[in-house]
């Protein structure tokens, strides 16, 4: 809905190319089909359907102390939702750390809300088929209100340094039964898992894409994925243990990957395979 | 005065307060000790995944220190260690079925956390390699292995060093991105040898 016409000019050519020129199409190879696939999704994502469910679950009144997350600083001051998932991970100091948005969210639900921590953050990922988390809805509108802004990931105070610092040694880190860093499948240009294209985290211009589009609606699973629930599957194909949801380890990796991709344009929900 | 003054101030005072003034000089690296001791802290077991697989083997720390390219008396020592580590077929079984290769080569089941102990791991080759005509749907983060019998043979140069590149990859290229799959028991010796027939002999899809 939020989509540019050009966009949707694009599909109708395309499909007027499928219509009169089948050879050409035939000779096409996998990855353009591939390519074709997902440029024919981007008409219309229903992580807007989820977002809108998070913008009404934002200003509502919740939680043991029945209040909504107006108060909630995100970075950009108590109440600023526009803008502000561009510029996390940062340090909060009333936390004294840093948090990226759903370590930040989860900070706001207990300390203004009033949830139980550990209720929280329990089961923050939707299994396939479920009603999509509260955590996932607030996550998809929050995102949705930085679409268009640019990553601009803080390294000002020094643990946020310390987190880059550490984040980039994770990604190099090699370990488990497969020998597997994030490096070993995102550290070179054109790799590709099977059909799969790897963004390469040593290019700013791919790091930029790749981050600008997380969360992201998964069609093959029918639902909004975070950040957090993208670290954690890759390191379940890494052969690693599973990263604690929002601890430091992945919000480091997730600070390293965000200032990697400084400068490049919030274009999240975006929609994927 | 000020020499008076100079003499008084030990060499590791001096040292603290040009770094204290000096603004623009960059944070020290973490120690690595707390770095580990974080990312440790930042994981838990799940299934079959245990914390233990955080612990680095030498191979792998010493391809993290130098981010895959060691170098050259580095990877002579880690290459030598490699190949000394690979158990060849018992009774010269190279060659195993080329089909059961194929469905070792398709499967990307083991050794994750929804993975069962229970179930029988794949090689998962397609997701890097390219093998046959007929499997498009193969990656590019190894090279092409189509036609790889049909261009090389089955002499014994070639069974051994197959055999020792899956065995263990390191053998012949240290820090390779591919896993052990022999040597880290991700596959048994009879699916190296499927794997094997798969690539060798001459009837496979990989040679047709």
């Amino acid at each position: 809905m939020r989509r540019p016409n050009s966009a949707v000019a694009l599909i109708a050519a395309l499909i007027g190319i499928g219509a009169t020129a089948p050879a050409a199409i035939a000779q096409s190879s996998a990855s353009d089909e591939i390519a074709r696939y997902r440029l024919l999704l981007q008409d219309g994502n229903p992580a807007e359907l989820l977002v809108a469910r998070g913008a009404a679950m934002w200003q509502q009144a919740r939680g043991p102390n029945d209040i909504s997350l107006a108060g909630c600083d995100l970075g950009l001051g108590r109440g600023v939702v526009k803008g502000a998932y561009a510029s996390l991970p940062r340090y909060f100091a009333d936390a004294d750390q840093v948090q990226d948005f759903e370590a930040r969210l989860i900070f706001c639900m207990v300390t203004l809300q009033g949830f139980p921590r550990d209720e929280l953050v329990r089961h923050p990922f939707s299994a396939i088929g479920e009603r999509q988390t509260d955590i996932e809805a607030l996550t998809a509108y929050a995102v949705d209100q930085a679409r268009g802004a640019t990553i601009n990931v803080p390294q000002t105070h020094p643990l946020e340094r310390a987190a880059f610092a550490r984040g980039r040694y994770l990604f190099y880190l090699r370990a488990g039964p497969y020998d597997f860093s994030c490096s070993t499948c995102h550290g070179a240009d054109d790799r590709r898992i099977r059909l799969q294209e790897l963004p390469n985290f040593e290019r700013a211009e791919a790091a930029q894409r790749a981050f600008a589009q997380w969360p992201a609606y998964r069609v093959s699973q029918g639902a909004l994925r975070t950040m957090q629930w993208r670290i954690n599957d890759c390191f379940r194909q890494q052969r690693f243990p599973e990263p604690t949801f929002t601890s430091q380890a992945t919000v480091d990796l997730i600070t390293y990957l965000g200032v990697r991709a400084n400068g490049g344009k919030m274009d999240s929900p975006s929609i994927k395979r | 005065m000020r020499g008076a003054l100079r003499s008084q101030i030990s060499l590791p005072a001096v040292l603290a307060i040009a770094v204290g003034a000096c603004a623009t000089a960059p944070d020290p690296e973490p120690a690595e000790s707390e770095t580990l001791a974080v990312i440790r802290a930042g994981f838990h077991e799940r299934g079959i995944a245990k914390l233990d697989r955080l612990e680095q083997t030498d191979l792998q720390k010493t391809c993290t220190r130098y981010r895959d390219n060691p170098p050259a008396d580095v990877r002579a020592i880690l290459e030598k260690t490699a190949l000394a580590s690979v158990k060849y077929p018992a009774d010269d079984r190279w060659l195993g079925d080329y089909k059961q290769g194929e469905r070792i080569a398709q499967s990307g089941i083991g050794l994750q956390w929804s993975d069962r102990a229970d179930s029988v791991n794949g090689g998962n080759c397609y997701a890097c390699h390219q093998l046959t005509k007929e499997e498009i749907s193969f990656g590019n983060i190894g090279p092409s292995l189509y036609h790889y019998g049909a261009q090389r043979g089955q002499g014994e140069a070639v069974l051994r060093y197959t055999w020792a590149k899956i065995w263990n990859t390191h053998s012949f290229n240290a820090c390779s991105a591919m896993p052990r799959f022999g040597d880290a028991g991700i596959l048994t010796a009879e699916q190296v040898s499927h794997v094997m027939a798969l690539l060798l002999d001459p009837a496979s899809p990989v040679n047709r």
